[in-house]
This record gives C-alpha cells, sequence and structure tokens, in this order.
C-alpha cells in the first residue's frame, strides 16, 4: 500500500501554494492535516501527480473571535479548535468529539475536513449550521464563499483547482441560544451514518427567534434543514411542534443506502435526531435579556 | 516440588519491550541487499485467465524479476491440505469429502478477489507496486458463486468443475430417535439463523522474509506464522530440500487468531524469489491484501429445531447446516465438524440429528478462527433456546439451569465422535455453577426488575442475554520440548508452540520454573524457531498451554532429576536428601550445604585433573502426547440497552464466568478472555466481510470492516472456576479461543430480549443500528396490518 508516484512541493507561503496550484491545476492535491489524502493516497485512490504542503506555511495556523465570527486558519488543528471550543462553542466542540479520534484531531485542520467535503462528516455541516462561510485565495486574490455555495456533491466544492481555502468563519451563536448535536455511527469516530446539529433561540415571549438545524450523513452534501427552521420561528415552542418541524426537514433528504445503513434507516433517523436536537437546543435556551 | 509461581498473576515477562517499540517482528527484519515484493491479484471472483503479459513491469527501473506461474512451475506443489478425516471418525461417521488443493499462484483459473496472478520483486515496494499495475493480464470472466445456499444447489456455476456441483463435504450424524422425540415433544420451536462471515484480523499483518545462503544450500526464513514446522514441512516438498536446510523463525508475532495458522501462498513464493534472485526478499503484507487473501472465516446457515416437554426439558435438537468455504477446501473436516460437535454443548439433550454440507463460494479461503465453527453453533443453539423459553413462558436462565449438566454429570458422554476420532466425553466441569456464578455475578435478579421497572416508567429498553458453551480445546496430537540448563545455571525452553501475544514467555517460565526450583527470571523461553527443537505442531486451537505445557513441565522434571544426582555427587549425599530451591541445591535439613546451581552445573564438566562428577547433560526432551481434547466452559452473560429510535446497541456490562482447570497465570488468563470478548463483540455487532453479487468485496479497509474500539467495550467482569482436567499432568485446559465463542449469542439473545414487548426474532448477526432498526420497524408494520385484518373481519 505505497502511494502512485508524486511529486513534492512544500510551499512557504500561501502564495506559493496558490502558484503551484495554478501551475498543476486538477493534478495537484493540497496537504493539510493529510488524514483523508494520505489513506486515499496509499490505497492509490488518489493519484494527483503533484503534492502541495502547506505546512510549512505557519501564518495560516491561527484561530480568532473577531466580529462575531469564529476565524479558524487552514493549519488550526482540529483538536486545537476543540480544546478553545469547549466554553465559547460548545456545539462545536461536541461536533469535534466526534470527528475520528484524538491522534487523528492531533492531525487534522478544521479547514481541510471542511474543503474536503465529505457529506458524512461534521464539520462541513456545523459550517451550515453555524452560519459559516470560507474565504478562498486563488490567482487573481481572495473570495468569500459562504456554506451554502460551497458544497456541490460528495468531496465536491464550488472551490476552483487552483483555489487554497485560507480560512474558514464560523457565526457565534447569541448567548441565550441553545444547542444540540446528535450523530450515530457504526463506532465512535466513524463516519456519520446519520447526524444532525441545532440551535435554537428564543425572543422575550418565550417563541423561537430564530433555529437553524443542519444534517450530514444523509446526502451528497451536508443540508440544511430549512423547512423546519422556517416552521419553527415565530412559533411557541412544543415538544409536538418540535416533532412535526423535525420531519417535516428530514422529508426533504435524499439520502442513498450503503453497506452500513439503507437510504431507508438514514430518512427515517435523520428525522429522530432532528428532533432530538431540535429538543436538547429548546432545553439549552435561556430567555431572551 | 512447590508451586510457587504456578497460579500467580505474573506480569508478563514480554511486555516491556512490546510497550517499548522494542520487538522484532517480521517487516523489522532488514537484511543487506533486500528486495521487496508485491503481488498482482486477480480483481475477478471467478475468472479464467487468458495470458499474461509482464515484459513492461519488468522492464522498469528498479525491477529484479516479475515472477508468473510458468516462471516458477517447478516450485508449484499444491498447498497443503488440512482436516483429513481420522480413522475414528470414519468408522461412525459417513463423510463424503472432496479437497483440491490451491497453487500458491494461479495457473488457468482465479477463483476469488485476491487470489495471487504474479509477483513482482523489485528495489522497494513502492516500485514493486507500480510495476505490479504495468502487468497485463486477459480475464475471461465466469459467472460468481456467491450465496452458500444458491452455490450448493445444482445449477450453480462451477468453481471446481471436476466435481460436478460445489459441495466439499456433506455427513449426517447424530444419537437417539429425533424423529419420535419431535413427534413426542410437547412444544417445537425452529428457526434458521445466519452466522456472518468475519474474520481474525491481527494488529501486525503476514509477513515473509527469505534468505537464500548459497554456502551450503539453506534457506531461511522469516514468517509471522503460528506454525513454523508447518511452514518449514510445506518448503520441504516445494523446494525438495531436507528440513535441517530450511530454518523457519517466526519473531515477535503481533497477533494470529488462527488466521496465521494456515498454509499460504506467499510461504512459498517469497522463498522461492529468494532462491531465484539469490537475494533476500521480503514481503510485508498491507491491509488492502490481508482483508481480501488473508483467510477469512465464521459464515454458516444453520435451521435449527428444538423439541423440549412442558417443563422446559429438552428432548432432541435438530440441525441442518450450511458451511460457506469460500474458494478452497483448504480445512476438509475441520469446521463443519466442530460445529456438530459443539452443538449441544452444555445442555443433556437425549436426542440429536445433524446434516451438514459445506459449499466452496467465489470468495477468499475460510479457515479456522478463534472459535472455528463454535461461536456459529453456540448462535444457533443459545438463540434457539432463547426462543424455546419464550414460547414456554420461562425465564431464558431458568431453561438453561433445567438443561445444564452439573458436577456430578461428569465424565459424560455425547454419543458421537470428536473430530479427532475419539469419543466424545466431557472430562471435567460444571456447567450449572458456571451459569449460577454468571448469574450472580451479574446481579441476575436485581437487572431482571430494575429491566421492567426501566421499560415501564422510562421507556428504556434493556436486555439480558446468556450463553454457554463448552469448548474441546488443547487438541494433539503432541507438542514437545527442549529444557536445558547453561553454564550460569540458568534455563533455556524450547517448543514448536510460537507465540503470537498469549504469553509464552510467562506462562512456561512459570511451569519451567517451578519445575527446576529456579527463579522466574532464570528461564528463557524460545518458540518459534524450528532450529530450536525438530518437531512442532503450533500454536492454534487452544492447545500450547496443555501441549507445550505439558512437555515443559515432563522434560524438566527430568533436568531436575539430573541436578539432583550432580548435587548429590558435589554434596556427598544421596539424591534423595537433595533439594532444590530458588536455584539453589543443599542437602535437606542442611541448608548450610547449599551450592548455586551454576556450580553444580560446572561439577559435572571435567578439568586437567579429573572427569566430571556426573556426564555434563542437563538436557531432556519430551513430546507430549495428548490423545483427545480437554473440555473448557463458560456462561456469558451481555446486559444491552438498545435506543428504538436509531437501533443503536450499547453494550453496558459483560460477564464471563468460566472453567479452564487450573490457572497458571490468571493475569493472561483474563487477558485471553478480554481479547476474546473483544473480538465476539466484534462479531455480535460490527464485523462483516461483504460481498456483491458480482464477488467483488466491499469491505476491503477498516472504514467498511469494522473491528471494535476500546471505546464500544464494556467492562468485561470474570470469575474463575477450576475443575482440574483429569487429561495431563498440569490439570489445565485450553482458554486461547473460549472468550470468542460467545458474545454474539449472547449479545443476540440480550437483543432480542430488550425488545421482546415488540415481539422481534432475532436471526442474524451483526447487529447493527440499522439491522435493529429494521427489526422494530417490521414488528411495527406486522402490528399495523395485524390491527388491519382483525378491524377488517369485525
Amino acid at each position: 500500500m505505497k502511494p502512485a508516484p508524486f511529486d513534492y512541493v512544500a510551499a512557504a507561503s500561501a502564495d506559493e501554494a496558490v502558484a503551484a496550484l495554478a501551475q498543476h491545476g486538477d493534478e495537484a492535491k493540497l496537504l493539510a492535516g493529510g488524514q483523508s489524502l494520505v489513506p486515499m493516497l496509499n490505497l492509490r485512490l488518489a493519484r494527483p501527480s503533484v503534492i502541495v504542503d502547506i505546512n510549512p506555511v505557519k501564518a495560516l495556523d491561527y484561530l480568532r473571535e473577531a466580529d462575531g465570527r469564529l476565524h479558524v486558519g487552514a493549519l488550526r488543528r482540529q483538536r486545537a479548535v476543540e480544546r478553545w471550543a469547549g466554553e465559547r462553542l460548545p456545539l462545536l466542540a461536541a461536533a469535534l468529539k466526534h470527528v475520528g479520534h484524538v491522534a487523528i484531531r492531533n492531525r487534522g485542520t478544521v479547514v481541510g475536513s471542511v474543503a474536503h467535503a465529505d457529506p458524512a462528516s461534521e464539520l462541513p455541516a456545523l459550517l451550515l449550521c453555524l452560519d459559516g462561510e470560507v474565504v478562498a485565495r486563488g490567482p487573481k486574490g481572495e473570495r468569500v464563499i459562504p456554506g451554502a455555495a460551497l458544497f456541490r456533491a460528495p468531496l465536491t466544492t464550488s472551490l476552483a483547482a487552483d483555489e487554497l481555502v485560507t480560512e474558514a468563519r464560523f457565526t457565534l451563536p447569541r448567548p441565550e441560544a441553545g444547542w444540540g448535536f446528535a450523530e450515530v455511527a457504526r463506532r465512535h469516530g466513524d463516519f456519520a451514518l446519520v447526524g444532525a446539529a441545532a440551535l435554537l433561540w428564543l425572543d422575550g415571549g418565550g417563541r423561537a427567534a430564530g433555529a437553524r438545524l443542519a444534517f450530514f450523513g444523509v446526502g451528497g452534501t451536508p443540508t440544511r434543514g430549512a423547512a423546519a427552521e422556517t416552521t419553527l420561528t415565530g412559533q411557541a415552542l412544543s415538544a409536538e411542534r418540535i416533532r412535526d418541524a423535525a420531519r417535516a426537514a428530514a422529508a426533504t433528504l435524499k439520502p442513498e443506502g450503503d453497506i452500513h445503513a439503507s437510504a431507508r434507516y438514514r430518512q427515517d433517523v435523520a428525522a429522530v435526531l432532528a428532533e432530538r436536537v431540535l429538543g436538547e437546543a429548546w432545553t439549552r435556551c435561556r430567555k431572551a435579556p | 516440588m512447590g508451586a510457587k509461581l504456578f497460579g500467580a498473576s505474573v506480569k508478563r515477562r514480554e511486555d516491556p519491550r512490546l510497550l517499548r517499540g522494542e520487538g522484532r517482528f517480521v517487516d523489522d527484519i532488514k537484511l543487506p541487499g533486500m528486495l521487496h515484493a508485491a503481488f498482482v491479484r486477480s480483481p475477478h471472483a471467478h475468472a479464467l485467465l487468458r495470458g499474461i503479459r509482464a515484459e513492461a513491469a519488468a522492464a522498469r527501473p528498479g525491477v529484479a524479476r516479475v515472477f508468473t506461474f510458468a516462471e516458477l512451475a517447478r516450485w508449484m506443489k499444491p498447498l497443503p491440505l488440512f482436516g483429513a478425516i481420522p480413522p475414528g471418525l470414519a468408522a461412525r461417521v459417513d463423510v463424503t469429502m472432496r479437497q483440491v488443493a490451491q497453487l500458491a499462484m494461479a495457473r488457468d483459473r482465479v477463483r476469488h478477489v485476491g487470489e495471487i496472478v504474479a509477483m513482482v520483486v523489485a528495489d522497494s515496494r513502492a516500485l514493486a507496486e507500480d510495476a505490479a499495475e504495468l502487468v497485463e493480464v486477459d480475464y475471461e470472466p465466469l459467472p460468481a458463486v456467491v450465496d452458500m445456499i444458491a452455490g450448493g444447489a445444482p445449477g450453480a456455476p462451477l468453481i471446481h468443475p471436476e466435481w460436478g456441483d460445489n459441495v466439499a463435504l456433506r455427513f449426517k450424524t447424530g444419537f437417539g430417535d429425533a424423529a419420535a422425540a419431535l413427534s413426542a415433544a410437547d412444544v417445537r420451536v425452529q428457526e434458521r439463523f445466519y452466522v456472518q462471515r468475519y474474520v481474525g484480523m491481527p494488529m501486525e499483518t503476514r509477513g515473509v522474509v527469505a534468505q537464500w545462503d548459497p554456502r551450503d544450500g539453506s534457506l531461511t526464513t522469516w514468517n509471522g506464522t503460528q506454525v513454523v514446522h508447518f511452514v518449514q514441512q510445506g518448503l520441504v516438498t516445494a523446494l525438495g530440500l531436507p528440513a535441517n536446510k530450511i530454518r523457519v523463525i517466526a519473531p515477535d508475532v503481533g497477533g494470529g487468531f488462527g488466521t496465521k495458522a494456515t498454509g499460504y501462498p506467499e510461504d512459498l513464493l517469497i522463498p522461492a524469489a529468494a532462491i531465484a534472485c539469490r537475494r533476500p526478499v521480503k514481503w510485508t503484507e498491507d491491509r488492502r491484501e490481508h482483508m481480501m487473501a488473508a483467510a477469512h472465516a465464521r459464515h454458516q446457515v444453520h435451521d435449527i429445531e428444538i423439541g423440549a416437554t412442558r417443563e422446559g426439558k429438552m428432548l432432541v435438537v435438530r440441525d441442518r447446516i450450511c458451511v460457506d468455504l469460500g474458494a478452497y477446501n483448504s480445512w476438509g473436516i475441520v469446521l463443519p465438524y466442530n460445529t456438530v460437535a459443539h452443538l449441544l454443548g452444555p445442555h443433556r439433550v437425549p436426542a440429536l440429528d445433524v446434516e451438514c454440507r459445506a459449499v466452496v463460494t467465489n470468495k477468499t479461503p475460510n479457515a479456522p478462527y478463534r472459535g472455528a465453527g463454535r461461536p456459529e453453533t453456540v448462535y444457533a443453539m443459545d438463540r434457539i433456546v432463547d426462543c424455546l423459553a419464550r414460547e414456554l413462558r420461562m425465564d431464558p436462565a431458568e431453561l438453561r439451569r433445567r438443561n445444564y449438566l452439573a458436577e456430578a454429570d461428569m465424565p459424560y458422554e455425547i454419543d458421537i465422535p470428536y473430530r479427532d476420532g475419539n469419543r466424545l466425553v466431557y472430562d471435567s466441569g460444571d456447567f450449572r455453577a458456571n451459569l449460577d456464578a454468571a448469574l450472580e455475578a451479574t446481579g441476575y435478579d436485581r437487572l431482571r426488575a430494575e429491566q421492567a421497572a426501566a421499560r415501564s416508567e422510562r421507556g428504556i429498553l434493556r436486555g439480558i442475554g446468556i450463553s454457554g458453551y463448552v469448548e474441546g480445546t488443547a487438541i494433539g496430537p503432541y507438542e514437545g520440548a527442549t529444557v536445558r540448563m547453561d553454564a550460569s545455571g540458568h534455563a533455556v525452553v524450547a517448543t514448536g508452540a510460537c507465540s503470537q501475544g498469549q504469553g509464552h514467555e510467562t506462562s512456561f517460565a512459570q511451569v519451567a520454573a517451578d519445575a527446576l526450583g529456579i527463579p522466574l527470571d532464570w528461564v528463557t523461553v524460545v518458540g518459534g524457531d524450528t532450529a530450536a527443537i525438530p518437531f512442532g505442531v503450533g500454536t492454534f486451537a487452544s492447545r500450547s498451554a496443555v501441549n507445550a505445557g505439558s512437555s515443559i513441565l515432563d522434560a524438566a522434571v527430568k533436568v531436575r532429576e539430573k541436578l539432583t544426582a550432580a548435587a548429590a555427587a558435589l554434596l556427598e549425599a544421596a539424591p534423595a536428601d537433595i533439594e532444590i530451591e530458588d536455584g539453589q541445591a543443599f542437602v535437606r535439613g542442611a541448608p548450610a550445604s547449599s551450592v548455586s546451581l551454576e556450580r553444580v552445573v560446572r561439577s559435572a564438566l571435567p578439568t586437567f585433573a579429573k572427569p566430571g562428577a556426573v556426564t555434563a547433560d542437563f538436557e531432556a526432551t519430551v513430546y507430549h502426547h495428548q490423545p483427545t481434547v480437554t473440555y473448557t466452559s463458560a456462561v456469558h452473560i451481555a446486559h444491552v440497552e438498545v435506543d428504538p429510535g436509531t437501533g443503536a446497541v450499547r453494550l453496558l456490562r459483560y460477564v464471563v464466568a468460566h472453567d479452564c482447570g487450573r490457572l497458571i497465570n490468571p493475569m493472561i488468563v483474563e487477558g485471553q478472555i478480554h481479547g476474546g470478548v473483544a473480538q465476539g463483540v466484534g462479531g455480535g455487532l460490527l464485523e462483516e466481510m461483504v460481498y456483491d453479487e458480482q464477488g467483488q468485496l466491499l469491505t476491503g479497509t477498516f472504514m467498511d470492516y469494522l473491528v471494535p474500539t476500546a471505546m464500544e467495550l464494556p467492562p468485561i467482569e470474570t470469575v474463575h472456576l477450576e475443575y482440574p482436567s483429569p487429561r495431563n499432568p498440569l490439570g489445565i485446559k485450553g482458554i486461547g479461543e473460549g472468550g470468542a465463542i460467545s458474545p454474539p449469542a449472547a449479545i443476540a439473545n440480550a437483543v432480542e430480549d430488550a425488545l421482546s414487548p415488540f415481539g422481534v426474532r432475532v436471526t442474524r448477526a451483526p447487529l447493527g443500528p440499522d439491522a435493529v432498526r429494521a427489526l422494530l420497524v417490521a414488528a411495527e408494520e406486522k402490528k399495523a396490518r395485524d390491527a388491519g385484518a382483525g378491524g377488517g373481519r369485525a
């Protein structure tokens, strides 16, 4: 299990990495944490002719809070973000605990996971749930891509072949918002068969002022549960209303089956998990100040 | 002699080097000028080979040779076959069996994905893999046989065309009047159970290094095998060299589980490449190769029926068993007959009627894996026993108590032969005591009360599952040991039973140190080297403690006699008055006379002044003969919680009450049980080798073939019961496999118990969340249909 031959470029800066991408186009692959890429190389499922390693670009190893958002640089490891998120963004911390195992999170990057766009992984769904966006740098400069416009298909994004994601941004929920996270995987740390994340916040009268719901593992891309979000917003909450909203959202999904779970299982359990995460979020809501 | 170490939880002496990364595995062997091999393996489940073009691969820079069948034809003797029918078995059971030996490289037909078609040898593994991609093979694909039931039926595509069908083995056996017992039974319960294909998955994959020494025409090969002498014998046959010119060494081996106890093409191909290239050659199996080409296991279908009285007294078991062998019947009678011999287990059943057939399919060949037929048969039996309990509305523990054999029943004969041809007689044990101990350790009655409360008050679904087995362990016919003293008065113990992590360096040393009267640290255990002892069988079938342990004991006793004679001469006392303890010899009652064993040994060496006091022979070799097995037994109890929304099963607790005779080292025994249970949990909840309808393997990586991790395992509690075996001098029984036997059955019983309000029946493993939820959905739909139909009639 050795990779097919490839050339290796150690990029000294983001611009060098972008230049290498521009030169090699589809033939090049970026290496950050390597937790998805390296196994695919060794299995010869991925056969890039050039690996562009951005690990030397220390300027991309950052995490900061600014303008109500969390900014994560392309080299910041998942484990470091998990440690930070424990208090500040417990929804993200809860999701990260399901990303592989500690050894994997010590190497894997948040941005890498988002850009890899595995539909069964947690972080792309979190980007949707937290109204996130990514900053893509290409030969002509930077652009910002909202999460909703990023994910196209399994392992496929709207990024151009010569673009490097330098940063992912997650909106910090308002303090009174409650959150919920759940996933079913065959084992702890496996990719999800079904997963869901939710945020919910209330107005002064105890009605839902806003809701976010995102699914993963139940389609070719992570998916916002828009049907639930609109159904709940502005309404007085009840267990029945949450269940109906969850079912409405799950009904819009189009999952496929594989050896680990059938399409029907994924669809049915998406409704179950959506109900649970919305219920958890409701329980965690604090009254608006 | 005193038993100072036997029975003590001595820490494993091999662990420091393994934990520090200082172990030496096959892949750690690096020789000057070494080449690396990669294999071209069939991507088809079933195809004719029409041609191979290797010129482009051979022309790649760094490639030494590309070998196809034609280049290696003179060495392409059939791989060894196992599981011949012993005369004692043939005399009583009419077995129809066909075996075709696999060739190390496919000649004209491939029969499973992963079968070797060509071998590339190059300066590095990466170069060899690059070149292997350039070997062009013309395949003419044939229809694949994937399903064992359809594959065994007439008209299926033929895997070995000369047979005329795909049934490799067929027999009937039993005792009593099963038909009469069934018609007389108050209650009969019948079901079809499927046990999936799952496999031993050692942390270290297989590997072979071979070095040819043209100086004396000898071959040394390092092989991560459980059976060094067996590999040696295979090379003797294929290479035409005498055994003393072939040295097989199994260095540290990272897990075997039976997967490394079978004969493999690479055992021969790597040595053949080393001889042909006149350079050392290494091959380290990668995980993808392991998944598709290392032995698979399990995979049976049971149509089982049980008959009983209304009071729950079992009267009869009838079973129709189908065994999937994969592409070759390499193991003959072993897996099918193990299955039959262990079906009744701890139960007293007066009549048995079994028919068994084993079918070849276009999948990786099966071989014994930790339990070897027993987990499958125990799954069928313990599931049908639980179904019977439900039918009788009887607690499953109570039903078992009424039918389990107890100590007063021993010895107890089941009136069919054992697989070795001898009578199947349980030698010792108390299966009811196992049950009671497990129930007590679990707090069974309390858990039952809690279960009802949790269900009614909180809607939480918890279940308790019981499974019991009786296992023939320590199959013979022999193992050997050489014990010898060195000039320091320390001992070396050599045996053909090599270790794959079982702790032989500790437990064997405990036996030897006690018998010799020396400290544990003075014993060096050597396994896995054909140069250390000429004959051996190997480590598998829970056999090493009994077979090698007994040899070590007997050989050490003989050496101690020699030491005693020498000490008697040195101390000018009668041998009967000599004692040896802690490495010192002394005259009984006169500890001041004490001399070190080093002095005793050296006193036998001649000097210029005088000959030795005795001959300087402090060595003995004993080959312990073990005519038949000894019976280990256990009861396992699983406590689970099922999430009805997601179908997820969580193991809350796992309890094992077992008897493996006298314990040499309780900590090592517990480690064996924990490891076995972990693999059994894999079989119960996670692991399955899945093929599609074309015979393509869908579970070729650890992303898809799911072994349990520490996160999936509950605390495992063990209770030791000790009923010494009368069949060996140490009173011990095998424990290597037992842990893996019962978990799939115990877990399935627990899940069905948890879901009893829904009336589901579990018939398949593994119980992943989709499978469990599908049971619930089907039950709900049936309920709705029944309600609808009832409404219609009303």
